[in-house]
């Protein structure tokens, strides 16, 4: 690919079709993004990467429903099944556990490297397009969005250290852009493209509704649990008592459940909320402690780390008092450790008796 | 989704994504489908409850044909016919049996 030149446009016989590949999250300036190139005759697709990190209302689903809560859906198949293009779901969880344990451009407010992730993801994607034969690249940034990825002075850097430079088109924002490539050769009319910026989002509700786009999810709320105070809290706390900057999937996907309380820092409690948090956590008892109420409902606990027996005592007591047992004077306490089970006779642990150092 | 929908009378692959959180139910699925050929029919097996709107809409987006969801407490057991988008020219509906 040529280095592009911000003034130089000349036309060249567009290719037929031309094809663009996109960045989808679902959302509804990417949605906006896509169906603006769709609606110049241009054959899209789209990818949306798996990162391990990435909220879908599915994560909320770990819980028993709300009554009247709408189900939950994956709203990037959901908004290319509406836009009828193709989408390709990418798994880069295991490339990307270096982004976020070491970004190159640090951390947003939280554990989010924004910065380094979306050059990952374009670079991931700049690799597709090539491979794949599309023309060029497009994502549905705005100017001004976002304070960490989506600024005058990141997308450059977005452009550079992905290597898609000139061939990276946000038909959103482009009027405040410099020219991309496909632009310069006339392939797409940059009078048919968008100059937006900024936080708000009127502009885009505005143009979903000329575009008959009604379909599509709340802006509240942020896509990454990486940007949650609550989640990166969890993350650093993992970090802090293994040692070491690193994680298994199996690491990120317990963080997302259960009340999370360390005790001491030899060991740790996931303690489920409600009957489908505990399923959900019984599908991690591999190589952990599980401790649960023996004929009284309750939650179903893990314990991670090296507790000795005292401890398990502690996290018997702690795991009573979560459950119906918790007024009863004793209650039988099941401990399953590698498929070997013992009964513990506890009483349930007052709740003056929890100390608040241990909710993580 | 209806819980009287009926399993394919032939199966050719199963993938088993219980207890996994989206999107790798259909991760799981698209890896499967790629050395598959067409006309095979995929099963999924899930406790995700999204199954229920992504199975569908993943068939929409990648020209699959979308057979149905049986639901069983909590295990979800979807079927898709590998590129075969409404063969027979008829509504792909969600609770059609084949």
């Amino acid at each position: 690919m040529n280095t592009p030149d911000e003034t130089l446009t000349w036309t060249e016989p567009r290719p037929e079709p031309l094809r663009a590949l996109g960045l989808l999250s679902g959302g509804l300036d990417s949605t906006l993004a896509a169906r603006l190139l769709m609606d110049q005759g241009i054959e899209v697709e789209c990818v949306n990467f798996h990162t391990g990190f990435c909220i879908q209302s599915h994560t909320g689903a770990l819980r028993n429903p709300k009554p009247g809560a709408a189900p939950p859906r994956h709203d990037a198949l959901h908004a290319a099944g509406n836009l009828g293009i193709r989408l390709h779901l990418v798994d880069i969880a295991e490339d990307y556990v270096r982004i976020v344990t070491d970004p190159k451009h640090g951390y947003g407010k939280n554990l989010n490297p924004c910065l380094d992730c979306k050059i990952f993801m374009v670079q991931k994607a700049f690799e597709m397009m090539q491979s794949m034969g599309f023309h060029f690249l497009f994502t549905g940034e705005v100017l001004g969005q976002r304070p960490m990825s989506q600024r005058r002075d990141t997308f450059p850097v977005i452009d550079r250290e992905s290597g898609s430079a000139g061939w990276l088109l946000r038909p959103l924002t482009a009027l405040r852009m410099p020219l991309t490539e496909p632009e310069k050769r006339g392939w797409v009319d940059r009078s048919r493209l968008m100059g937006f910026s900024g936080r708000n989002r009127k502009p885009q509700m505005a143009l979903a509704k000329q575009l008959g786009i009604a379909d599509y999810p709340s802006p509240a709320g942020g896509c990454c649990f990486l940007t949650d105070e609550n989640y990166a809290r969890k993350l650093r706390d993992l970090w802090t008592y293994r040692g070491e900057r690193a994680y298994a999937m199996e690491d990120i996907l317990l963080l997302k459940a259960g009340r999370h309380l360390r005790p001491a820092p030899h060991y740790k409690l996931v303690i489920g909320r409600d009957d489908s948090e505990n399923h959900f956590l019984s599908g991690f008892v591999a190589g952990r402690i599980l401790i649960k109420a023996r004929d009284i409902p309750g939650p179903l606990t893990l314990v991670e780390g090296t507790p000795g027996a005292e401890d398990l005592i502690l996290a018997c007591r702690l795991a009573a008092r979560f459950g119906k047992a918790r007024e009863l004077p004793e209650v039988a306490m099941v401990v399953e450790s590698q498929g070997v089970q013992e009964i513990h006779q506890v009483t349930p642990l007052p709740a003056h008796e929890i100390d608040e150092a241990w909710y993580v | 989704m209806s819980e009287e929908v009926a399993a394919p009378s032939r199966i050719d692959r199963t993938v088993d994504a219980r207890r996994l959180l989206c999107p790798m139910p259909i991760l799981k699925a698209e890896a499967a489908m790629r050395d598959m050929r067409d006309g095979e029919i995929l099963e999924v097996r899930a406790t995700d409850p999204g199954l229920n709107n992504d199975l569908p809409a993943w068939c929409r987006s990648q020209g699959h044909r979308f057979l149905g969801i049986h639901r069983q407490g909590r295990d979800l057991t979807g079927w898709v016919a590998k590129g075969l988008k409404d063969p027979f020219g008829l509504d792909a509906r969600a609770t059609s049996p084949i």
